[in-house]
């Protein structure tokens, strides 16, 4: 048990050093821009006055190193520093902006809760639709079943998410109208009020639609490959009932790679979420984040940055330790 | 007498490639009686595993019986129902597999794995199961039987885990076992236990069996009676003293004559004469621990000198070493009496012309998109400079030399060609490169035994046409015999011990060549039993290794 | 909740309609082992496939037999996809039919072992391509030409507002929806097309070095990958085009340029780790360490030893990676940071026509425009990656 648990930290320390690698990689692109940002920013219309207003604001007097450390130290308190938009406004009218209203934290921390929502929604619906068809197109390979199966996932997983948005509001939403297609959910409506799931499920099944067929092919790989192996034939041989050879023989093997594809495709969700927030104006991190773009608030998309490569990082990490956990060779060593 | 447990009659099976059906077996019969072990012999590609899968009623994906009938005392396992089959699967009819380390389920420990057919199929009570899968263990002698089956398949050793896979098949006493290569992949010294267990346990409980195996020697230890196959036909077959003795047809007769093929002895070498290769006291590493410890020998002009050990013994790092792929930390090695730089990217073209490489697997030893042509063209024009026509003449003039009609190979692809004959392509270019000294690593092993037979004689006619030298890595002793000149044994990494090979085959000599020599199974039907009177029974397999 | 209930009876219907269909065959058909041995799972999947045919065919009818108006505008779409889907599935079947009559007897064999997924995408990449080249000659109008008429409807129907002139309407601002269409083919395509190459010039270059020298170099290259591939892709490709944007300002560089450049970088990445995971596979075969060990050079090793053992599984990664980078630009330019206007571009149409789509029960053929371009865009993906498919199937069918 001591190797298991000196691999699995291993692997959380690696874990920790790619985010800090990542975060230097975010910083150092912001600080690409030409001259500096707050001069960028402003453009056309900077005062002399307002770019150093916006300068100190945002400590750009300071040496890079410093301010990166600066950054990050306040970054893991939880302070992501002021939106530009906030900078802005205190630059024009002179007070002191950094006080009060609205942080970059402020702005992130329900979006947060709502786009954790939607992502769990998905992950609750298309997690064991996508295992169950798996499995079964494993099981009946090269039926007709499994080749309208691979048609389908073929499709929906080259579909771009917006097509698929419009096709879903189009027939659910348009023509017969289910279900709200514009997804305006807001703080007052608690966590588990059924009119927000109403509100939250079209665009939910937008992203099942993509991450089913993702995981649904890597499922059924799977347990293809697992299926051909000598063990498996090994309790055919003995006579077993093809349910047991399933539940006994090849489920406790299939768990590490299942469990790898499902962290692999949350993680895919956070590039889904994007798109599929914007098409349904759904009020979470991803339009916060492409609209920010748009403004170039830069606090804000770093910020935005950080968090999606974070969850990103962790769901990476949570797929590699368990299948480092039900690895048996690696349980029970020699 | 009553009727035969399994009776099959004209059975055909056809295999799926292309989308088309093709004919692999094209109707067999066989008749085994209770009690009885039948040895299916047969190159690659005979359907020697397709029929002993199809004496229970099995097939695998992509392969289909088309007709005849399988018989099972008297039920009809091709019209038999799925659920009727399965009860006699793993209860009446059990299945040992040649890789046991890959049949045993990773996620579960040996005794539930054995206790699974006797549970399932009603036979007995775990607890029952578990203290009789103990008691098989003591019989099938392995170490801590009390203990071994608690452990998961990762932690037991390759020649244990095949025991334990016998113990598994014998667990509800079944009329009869399929053992489908059960002791290929094992080293000699293992199989041999692997061996004698098998057949005391077949023999205390009357159990009759299928013993599946491309080696002659084995299954003449094994079987009763021999069936020999050829693509998919029968050849014929034989009680085995008769085969053995007396074999009726011409593909048997030259299985049988294989063994005997040996060169004649040659002169001893002058004391004074400068060696072709020297390797001077060489240690090497990989990373920081070393896998071979101060290895010296001599190859000298015209002569073969094998090399042997088992798996892991050095055999390959020294071939390495030789060559500059693995530089050794200490000692060196000469060319010709010159010391020859350590790294082989230090030595000019004419140091690497010198010692040439022929690999074992000749399926990744040419390059799937070249020619023929193309690649014993490169070492023509590469070390010799020859272009256009004059490299055209020469390639053709080794395809000629290695036995391939040139016209006909020259523009094909190695995908294209036979086992045998992409060995030939590695032999020619090695031959291109026009060395004094060519390493052969494995170069029979992958083979079937009437094509290794002709790769040895090619190697040989070409030593005795051109005065080559070669060192001949191999774990085959039967290949030693054929052709070595002298002998090196190596163990963990160290020469055990060197010499001619005429003195190599007459004791006494160092135990480990010893126990490594009379391991090697031999035609004679007593052979095994014989050995096993001389040795005792605990006195054999890791058991003897570890007592020296 | 009467949703619900309705997908708990259908289910109650497939589940127990599986149990009588495997009854009935085995007492009809004299208990045959084709009944006999049938797992319930089959015959629950036999049950359900019959439900859905007659699903599609009735809802067909009842489409084909509507009356013009709401009733028949809520079945439109419906019609569409089902003549879509018919009209592809016999011009997929003629052109393998023509491929199995012409050209050398390498091509008639491929043509032979091609399922229909495969032939329908390589004649919709054929048709792309052609349309991307003569885009020019084929549109009728400019693609930045402002026409005069915005928001004429498609259809050419002048009753509910269409002009014969332009059959798939105009824009807002009264460009020609069809030539912007056409002309999308050459931007958005040629751009896409344009990065992936790149992309694989430079991942593959690099990581076949990588595979080949090993060492420190491998080591830099693969951490500095990990590092980057550790941020998701199109969430990187949004922070770079922010400050991208600001360059694209200062100097007055296209930001399309920048956009080309950032996502090749980070593509590259995913074809790196390819090109130096099938590198080391082929650089532990015997016959590199053969043409090692006779002193070929670094050049020789990586263009004539190990890139023609690469092709295929490179071919099948670039089909895969296009469709990545396509899907990525559509992504950035619908979210506004892609292409840049005036470039007619699919990602931006659909996002500047999305809103027709809630006007589809009353005029579904305004609500189509936005839909066209979306399905331009996934037409051409799902076209590659039934191509891929095929192409991986054989390979790994050619293994065993």
């Amino acid at each position: 048990m001591a190797g298991i648990l000196k691999i699995v930290a291993q692997r959380l320390a690696l874990g920790l050093i790619t985010l800090f690698v990542v975060s230097i990689i975010i910083f150092v692109a912001v600080n690409l821009l030409p001259g500096d940002f707050a001069e960028a920013i402003l453009g056309q219309g900077a005062t002399p006055e307002s770019v150093a207003a916006i300068r100190e604001e945002l400590g750009l007097d300071r040496p890079p190193v410093v301010r990166y450390l600066e950054w990050l130290g306040n970054a893991v308190r939880g302070d992501l520093g002021t939106p530009m938009s906030q900078a802005l406004f205190s630059a024009y009218s002179g007070s002191n902006a950094g006080s009060g209203i609205g942080t970059v934290m402020e702005q992130i921390a329900p979006r947060f809760r709502n786009t954790v929502y939607l992502a769990g929604l998905s992950a609750a619906i298309a997690v064991p639709i996508s295992i169950t068809l798996g499995i079964l197109t494993a099981l009946y390979r090269n039926s007709a079943f499994d080749r309208a199966m691979n048609i389908f996932t073929l499709s929906s997983i080259s579909s771009p998410e917006f097509f698929l948005a419009y096709i879903l509001i189009l027939f659910l939403a348009v023509l017969n109208p289910i279900l709200p297609s514009l997804s305006n959910v807001n703080a007052e409506m608690s966590f588990w009020s059924s009119e927000r799931f109403v509100k939250t499920l079209l665009p939910a099944l937008t992203l099942t639609l993509v991450v089913t067929a993702h995981m649904m092919r890597m499922t059924r790989a799977a347990i293809i490959n697992l299926l051909a192996s000598p063990y498996i034939e090994m309790a055919r041989l003995k006579g077993m009932s093809p349910m047991r050879v399933i539940v006994k023989h090849a489920l406790p093997n299939a768990l590490a790679p299942i469990i790898n594809v499902v962290a692999l495709n949350l993680a895919y969700l956070i590039t889904g979420v994007v798109v599929v927030e914007v098409v349904f104006v759904y009020p979470g991190i991803g339009q916060l984040f492409v609209d920010s773009v748009k403004i170039r608030d830069i606090p804000v998309v770093q910020a935005c940055c950080l968090i999606f490569a974070a969850a990103y990082i962790l769901l990476n990490l949570t797929a590699d330790i368990m299948s480092i956990i039900s690895n048996p060779r690696l349980r029970h060593p020699k | 007498m009553s009727d035969p447990l399994v009776k099959i009659r004209d059975l055909k099976i056809e295999g799926r490639s292309d989308e088309t059906w093709t004919p692999i077996i094209n109707g067999v019969d066989l008749d085994l009686n209770r009690g009885e072990v039948l040895g299916l012999i047969g190159e690659s590609g005979a359907g020697k595993s397709t029929i002993g899968l199809a004496a229970m009623g099995f097939t695998r994906d992509g392969v289909r019986i088309s007709g005849g009938s399988v018989e099972f005392d008297g039920i009809d396992l091709l019209g038999a129902s799925a659920a009727v089959k399965r009860g006699l699967l793993g209860k009446r009819i059990a299945y040992v597999a040649q890789s046991a380390a890959a049949s045993f389920n990773p996620a579960h420990k040996l005794i539930d794995q054995h206790t699974e057919a006797p549970t399932q199929h009603n036979v007995s009570s775990r607890s029952e199961s578990v203290q009789d899968g103990v008691e098989l263990y003591r019989r099938l002698r392995l170490p801590n039987p009390d203990e071994i089956g608690f452990r998961y398949p990762h932690q037991v050793s390759g020649g244990q885990l095949q025991r334990a896979m016998t113990a598994m098949a014998m667990s509800c006493r079944p009329d009869l076992i399929i053992f489908d290569e059960p002791t290929t992949a094992l080293d000699v010294t293992t199989q041999i236990e692997v061996l004698a267990a098998i057949r005391d346990i077949v023999e205390q409980f009357d159990t009759a069996a299928i013993y599946i195996t491309h080696d002659l020697a084995v299954v003449a230890q094994m079987a009763d009676k021999i069936k020999v196959l050829l693509k998919g036909d029968e050849v014929e077959e034989a009680d085995t003293r008769t085969m053995l003795s007396a074999p009726t047809q011409d593909y048997t007769k030259s299985l049988w004559a294989v063994r005997s093929f040996e060169r004649p002895k040659k002169p001893a070498v002058l004391t004074t004469a400068t060696p072709i290769v020297s390797v001077c006291g060489v240690t090497a590493a990989y990373g920081k621990i070393d896998v071979l410890h101060d290895v010296s020998f001599d190859i000298h002009q015209g002569r073969t000198v094998a090399v042997v050990g088992e798996s892991g013994s050095g055999k390959s790092t020294t071939a390495r070493c030789i060559t500059g792929l693995l530089p050794p930390r200490i000692g060196h090695i000469e060319f010709d009496g010159v010391e020859m730089p350590l790294d082989y990217r230090k030595r000019n073209k004419d140091q690497l012309r010198q010692a040439q490489m022929i690999y074992q697997m000749a399926d990744t030893a040419l390059n799937p998109r070249k020619s023929i042509g193309e690649i014993i063209g490169r070492p023509v024009e590469f070390y010799m400079g020859l272009k256009g026509r004059e490299k055209r003449k020469r390639v053709e003039d080794l395809l000629a030399e290695i036995e391939l009609e040139p016209t006909q190979y020259i523009d094909r692809l190695p995908s294209e060609l036979s086992g045998g004959q992409k060995q030939r392509i590695g032999i020619a270019r090695a031959l291109a490169a026009e060395p004094k000294f060519i390493i052969c690593d494995e170069v029979t092993s992958a083979l079937d035994q009437l094509v290794a037979e002709g790769i040895l004689k090619l190697l040989a006619k070409l030593q005795d046409e051109l005065g080559l030298s070669y060192m001949f890595i191999t774990h085959d002793l039967a290949t030693v015999r054929a052709i070595a000149d002298e002998v090196v044994v190596m163990k963990d990494g160290e020469v055990v011990e060197q010499g001619e090979k005429a003195a190599m085959f007459q004791p006494p000599h160092h135990p480990y060549t010893d126990l490594l020599l009379s391991s090697v199974p031999e035609m004679d039907p007593d052979w095994l039993s014989n050995l096993l009177n001389e040795r005792g029974v605990d006195n054999i397999g890791d058991a003897a290794v570890d007592k020296m | 909740m009467s949703v619900w209930m309705w997908i708990l009876t259908i289910l109650i219907v497939i589940l127990a309609g599986g149990w009588m269909f495997r009854k009935v065959g085995q007492i009809t058909s004299g208990n045959t082992p084709y009944f006999r041995d049938m797992p319930y799972g089959v015959a629950v999947g036999y049950v359900a496939a019959a439900l859905t045919l007659l699903f599609v065919i009735t809802t067909y009818i009842k489409a084909l037999s509507a009356e013009p108006g709401a009733e028949a505008n809520k079945y439109f779409f419906f019609k569409l996809a089902i003549h879509f889907l018919l009209i592809s599935a016999v011009a997929a079947w003629v052109f393998r039919w023509l491929g199995r009559q012409i050209g050398t007897a390498g091509t008639r064999k491929l043509f032979r072992q091609m399922p229909l997924t495969a032939s329908f995408g390589i004649l919709v990449i054929i048709l792309y391509a052609l349309t991307a080249i003569f885009a020019g000659a084929i549109a009728p109008y400019g693609q930045e030409e402002i026409l005069g008429n915005a928001n004429v409807v498609p259809g050419g129907d002048p009753n509910i507002g269409g002009d014969p002139k332009y059959p798939l309407g105009t824009d807002q601002i009264g460009r020609d929806i069809l030539s912007r269409l056409i002309f999308g083919a050459q931007n958005t395509v040629g751009i896409a097309f344009a990065t992936t190459c790149l992309a694989f010039f430079i991942g593959a270059s690099l990581g076949f070095l990588a595979a080949t020298l090993g060492g420190w170099l491998d080591q830099l290259l693969s951490r500095a990958v990990d590092a980057l591939m550790a941020i998701p892709a199109l969430i990187f490709a949004l922070l770079l085009m922010t400050i991208a944007a600001v360059w694209a300002n200062k100097f007055g560089i296209p930001l399309t340029l920048f956009m080309v450049v950032i996502i090749a970088v980070i593509d590259a990445t995913r074809v790196f780790r390819l090109a130096r995971a099938v590198g080391t596979s082929i650089v532990v075969m015997d016959y590199i360490e053969a043409a090692k060990l006779r002193g070929e050079g670094l050049t020789y090793l990586i263009f004539r030893e190990i890139l023609p053992n690469a092709t295929a599984p490179l071919l099948a990664e670039f089909g895969l990676r296009f469709c990545f980078v396509f899907l990525t630009i559509a992504s950035l330019s619908f979210l506004g940071v892609g292409i840049q206007p005036p470039l007619a571009d699919w990602g931006t149409m659909v996002r500047d026509l999305g809103q027709f789509i809630n006007f589809a029960q009353f005029a579904p053929q305004v609500a189509l425009t936005p839909l066209l371009a979306a399905s331009a865009i996934a037409l051409l993906t799902v076209a590659v990656n039934f191509v891929v498919d095929w192409m991986l199937h054989r390979s790994s069918g050619l293994k065993e």
